[in-house]
């Protein structure tokens, strides 16, 4: 289990994030949604121990992270950062590959490919990075943070995937695509915190929701339970959007409704 | 270095590890070859069989000046010539690396000017104020000094050029102009001060050349580079990993604030000790590094060992038409780089895949 407690970081005297607890659990998806400037991407690089909290602390299995050396880390959890420039022409195996070298594995390149095909990359593997597209380069990191934590529970001990706006720049196919991927690896005793922006993404997967706004949790637990008008009202300024149909003349998508 | 166990298994798609395994092969071959060949040439011929018939310990055919001219001359002048080109070559290699940049290059971006300036003012000062110490240090103060002043130039354009672990090639490239300039103006002052002797010391760095090659200098220089060297295998994977950003290798698991230190160290000894030695040497830095990448893709566990063999044939060719095309006199070997070299940067930059045209990170 990876717990966050009271933690709070302060940066220019603002409170990015506020006296936050937070668990992941192994076999739940956790998503976190809020605004611009809630504090999502500093929560999840406190818990990933990228960001040293001013107070709380962080633990995994009941050690401190910061006792926890860099390889430690990297062998129970991955990251999947926002999009990343390269100035270097890595092909997709290789970047693939640095996950898999990262947390040990006997056949790295085994085991980049198995990645890379488990986000429907297969057949890309020699493409630079530099010269794929926006949304391929995005499921190669991906991939990437899948070689690290191949297993969901390895040696008894769950790992974890924290992805930080996973879907963005991907088209809708794709966008589920990952999130299935994701939640696989919740099912099979992994634990997964991901960022999204898209609330109905959010309301149709994650098992637990963590709703900031200002650097602190507002709402928590199960989707129904959450995802209300009033706290969408509340924290997006947005109201009467939830659970009714727009007007007649707009069409609209529902990803989730493909389960109907 | 697994793949290096296993040289031939062959390993497919988007994997350029028997690539990268073939070149380092050819390269080695190439750095034989151009040994041989600094070896061979110069105003008194060594003739190729003579040679061999040496280097298997049977050096009866020599005449005694033939021995002389190889023993006393000739080899420490290769030897140099190749720990110097491997230094530069791979200091270069682990700065692009560190400043995820491929314009980033030790003579560019000043390291080797502050190298340059501290070895002048140890030239200078070391038989005045800094007397004690040069005394102390004998043959490691000039290198010593060289590295200190390449330390400290890599440790500020760190910290100026790079925020947030993200290093813009702008503030890189203008804090190099910069600090050269600052340097040469140092170097001025140093220059009015200076005496005779000290003058035509002077002159030799701004040129650089392997032609006072002695025993003494390979001694003094093998320390810095043989540490470069060995720490190749340990920074290799951190360098790779560093490509994705800070963040990005700290969650594969690279302690990224000493795998930093640990190269700036090694950029600046590898950068300051040959300086000391032979001047300022410019653009083998930046050439090898980006053939080789070209060649064998840009991962350090091949461009790092790569730029090591790559760098020491280059500068031997280098030295060797240096010491040729105008003999009995001797090009500066500066020269002979910066007519390859500089080229090939503006290459670099306007090329079809130009660098210079590309919003780096």
């Amino acid at each position: 289990m990876i717990i966050a407690d009271k933690v709070t970081v302060s940066r220019s005297g603002r409170k990015l994030i506020d006296n936050i607890s937070i668990e992941l659990k192994p076999g739940q998806f956790t998503v976190v949604i809020g605004p611009n400037g809630a504090g999502k991407s500093t929560l999840m690089k406190v818990l990933s121990g990228e960001m040293k909290p001013d107070s709380g602390l962080v633990s995994y299995y009941g050690t401190s992270v910061d006792l926890c050396q860099p390889v430690d880390l990297a062998r129970r959890r991955a990251v999947l950062p926002q999009a990343t420039q390269l100035a270097f022409p890595f092909t997709a195996l290789e970047i693939a590959r640095m996950g898999a070298v990262a947390h040990g594995a006997l056949n790295p390149n085994e085991e980049a490919r198995k990645a890379l095909s488990r986000v429907g990359l297969r057949g890309f593997e020699s493409r630079p990075y530099p010269s794929m597209s926006g949304g391929e380069q995005q499921r190669v990191q991906f991939a990437r943070a899948l070689a690290q934590v191949p297993q969901p529970v390895a040696d008894g001990v769950p790992r974890a995937l924290f992805l930080d706006e996973p879907t963005a720049s991907l088209d809708l196919g794709h966008q589920i695509s990952v999130l299935e991927t994701a939640r696989d690896f919740a099912s099979a005793g992994g634990m997964v915190l991901a960022i999204l922006h898209d609330l109905n993404l959010a309301a149709e997967f994650a098992d637990h929701l963590v709703v900031l706004h200002h650097g602190r949790v507002v709402a928590e637990g199960p989707c129904h339970e959450t995802v209300s008008d009033e706290m969408i009202a509340s924290v997006y300024g947005i109201g009467g959007a939830v659970g009714r149909v727009p007007a007649a003349h707009i069409p609209y998508v529902l990803p989730q409704s493909r389960h109907r | 270095m697994k793949a290096l166990a296993m040289p031939f298994r062959r390993t497919g798609e988007g994997d350029r590890t028997s690539q990268g395994v073939l070149v380092l092969f050819l390269l080695a071959l190439l750095l034989v070859v151009s040994c041989l060949i600094s070896l061979h040439v110069g105003p008194t011929g060594v003739g190729l069989r003579d040679l061999f018939a040496y280097l298997t310990g049977n050096g009866d055919s020599l005449t005694t000046q033939e021995r002389v001219i190889l023993e006393a001359v000739r080899l420490p002048r290769t030897a140099l010539g190749l720990l110097i080109g491997a230094g530069l070559a791979v200091s270069g290699a682990m700065m692009q690396g560190l400043f995820r940049n491929p314009l980033a290059d030790p003579g560019i971006v000043g390291v080797t000017s502050g190298a340059g300036l501290a070895a002048v003012c140890a030239i200078v000062l070391g038989g005045g104020v800094l007397a004690p110490i040069a005394l102390a240090l004998g043959n490691q103060f000039l290198p010593l000094m060289a590295f200190f002043g390449g330390l400290l130039v890599t440790w500020l354009l760190y910290a100026i050029a790079t925020r947030d672990g993200r290093t813009s090639t702008t503030a890189l490239i203008l804090c190099g102009i910069a600090i050269g300039a600052l340097a040469g103006a140092f170097m001025g002052l140093l220059i009015v001060m200076a005496d005779d002797r000290q003058l035509r010391d002077i002159t030799f760095w701004s040129l650089g050349s392997l032609g006072g090659a002695t025993y003494g200098r390979v001694l003094s220089i093998l320390p810095f580079i043989a540490f470069v060297m060995a720490i190749i295998p340990f920074v290799a994977k951190g360098l790779d990993a560093l490509i994705l950003g800070d963040a990005a290798a700290f969650h594969m698991g690279i302690p990224v604030q000493r795998l930093k230190r640990i190269v700036i160290v090694a950029v600046a000894a590898a950068c300051g000790s040959t300086v000391a030695v032979a001047g300022s040497i410019g653009f083998v830095g930046i050439v090898v590094p980006h053939l080789l990448r070209l060649a064998m893709g840009p991962s350090h566990r091949f461009l790092l060992p790569g730029s090591a063999l790559g760098g020491g044939a280059l500068l031997l060719i280098a030295d060797s038409v240096a010491r040729t095309v105008a003999a009995p006199a001797e090009l500066p070997i500066g020269v002979i780089t910066a007519l390859f070299g500089a080229p090939v940067f503006l290459f670099l930059l306007i090329g079809k895949n130009g660098i210079g045209m590309r919003d780096l990170p």
